[in-house]
């Protein structure tokens, strides 16, 4: 664990809503890394899950605009029916191409571009799922030298989408939900330390 | 998505708008860098180019791939009602607005891709008994999508969503009514497309062609940067009358472009403007 690290990106599907407002409800309130969540949502709703999201949350959420700034200690959700994307230069872009894996916004295309932009000073964490989505973006951070970190597949509801990301590339930590607050909870004194 | 092929660098991509601004006079320079290398990677990978140094040469030397190129780069992924509540407010309160004080109702889908949303305004027009009213005007940079626009047939199993759509929209009618089936396909009703004439305009590099009461550019900028966001929003206010209404995607804004003051805004949920500045 360092202080290296610019940004977290959060990936999760089915069965990984209580995970994440957990993480949410716990992360210290001025945590200075930007957050970028992409969850798997309905598409035509496009109101309720920021809201959702935020009633037990210390942060702020915001779903961005597109080519919107990415401000310190921000939390991002990608909004429905978008591909959220980040691009050079401290910006978020959105895009209406095609699914992939079946979704939009998907987490490859989120941890992918974060990847590139963050290189080795990006962490992943993913969460609960039923399908593959995130693991080729884990796989990419991986090579980029960022850090890894999947849900702990038997804590998960459901498990595919972890053990997807632990057969396609080598993951740093496997951690259930308190342990990943935890781990920011400890990443988080760096910053204030340093 | 392939695992072993290597980054596509910045270089590479600026050389290769390079030739092509070169011999085609197409400027994809300022697209959204991560959406361009996404699509510039899949037509790597769709016609197995082992890297963009080769596509460059084809490109160079076979004009005719050009078009082709084009159609694989731009995005093409749209459906009929897109966001039910924002043809409920056009239907609601743009078009009896525009049409309180004229007599026409002049229309431009800028970037109108397979046309799934110019149908989708026929249909409101037609469901609020004006489309005789309307002039509508369709373009996109892409021929080959134009054309598909143009044949209004879509699969059948597209309807799905855009029943589904329609339905969060209230139609009064279903969407039945608009098409027949045919060999498994949706084929509109021509009647239905009379008064739309389709053609071929790049936004980045067109110019101003006509002035419209209601201008739809939605998802379109998104793939621009904000230098080319701010170029085409200049065209766009240009090609508006005073008064007349700029709709762009719920998740595009223009608070940060510098024409953003000679708009007010109409409907901020749904991203609706209201030029109020020459």
């Amino acid at each position: 664990m360092s202080n290296k690290y610019k940004a977290i990106v959060i990936g999760g599907s089915a069965g990984s809503f209580q995970g994440i407002t957990q993480i949410l409800a716990n992360v210290p309130k001025d945590f200075p890394l930007p957050m970028f969540l992409c969850l798997h949502r309905l598409k035509h709703v496009r109101h309720g899950f920021v809201e959702a999201l935020s009633i037990k949350s210390n942060k702020v959420i915001s779903e961005p605009f597109d080519k919107e700034t990415i401000k310190k200690g921000a939390v991002y959700l990608a909004p429905a029916n978008y591909h959220m994307c980040l691009e050079l230069g401290s910006t978020l872009a959105l895009s209406t191409e095609d699914l992939v894996n079946n979704s939009r916004p998907a987490i490859d295309l989120t941890f992918e571009t974060a990847s590139y932009v963050y290189r080795d000073k990006l962490i992943g964490i993913l969460l609960s799922g039923a399908n593959k989505d995130g693991a080729y973006g884990m796989m990419k951070i991986k090579q980029r030298d960022g850090l890894t970190i999947v849900q702990d597949p038997n804590e998960s509801m459901i498990n595919a989408m972890p053990n997807a990301a632990l057969a396609a590339t080598k993951i740093d930590y496997t951690l259930t939900i308190t342990q990943i607050i935890n781990f920011l909870y400890e990443l988080d004194k760096l910053y204030r330390t340093a | 998505m392939d695992d072993l092929s290597p980054d596509i660098e910045i270089t590479e991509l600026r050389k290769l708008t390079q030739v092509i601004k070169d011999k085609y006079d197409y400027d994809f320079k300022d697209y959204a860098m991560s959406s361009f290398k996404r699509r510039i990677k899949r037509v790597l990978d769709l016609y197995k180019f082992k890297n963009v140094d080769k596509l460059i040469s084809v490109l160079e030397n076979n004009a005719d791939f050009f078009d082709e190129f084009v159609s694989e780069i731009t995005v093409n992924v749209t459906e009929m009602f897109r966001d039910p509540t924002f043809w409920k407010i056009l239907k609601e309160q743009i078009i009896p607005n525009i049409l309180l004080n004229h007599s026409k109702i002049t229309i431009w889908h800028a970037g109108c891709s397979s046309g799934e949303e110019v149908v989708t305004m026929c249909m409101v027009l037609d469901e609020m008994g004006v489309l005789d009213k309307a002039k509508i005007i369709a373009t996109d940079i892409d021929t080959a999508i134009i054309n598909k626009a143009k044949n209004a047939t879509y699969p059948l199993k597209n309807m799905d969503v855009n029943s589904k759509n329609y339905a969060r929209y209230q139609g009064t009618r279903s969407l039945e009514y608009y098409y027949k089936e045919v060999n498994g396909e949706a084929v509109i009703h021509k009647s239905l497309l009379e008064n739309v004439s389709y053609r071929k305009h790049d936004l980045v590099q067109g110019v101003v062609f006509s002035k419209f009461d209601l201008i739809l550019c939605r998802n379109v900028m998104i793939y621009f940067n904000q230098t080319l966001q701010n170029n085409v929003l200049n065209k766009l206010h240009e090609s508006l009358f005073k008064y007349g209404y700029l709709a762009i995607g719920s998740k595009e804004s223009l608070i940060w472009c510098e024409i953003a003051n000679k708009f007010i805004v109409v409907n901020n949920e749904e991203k609706i403007y209201k030029k109020v500045k020459d």
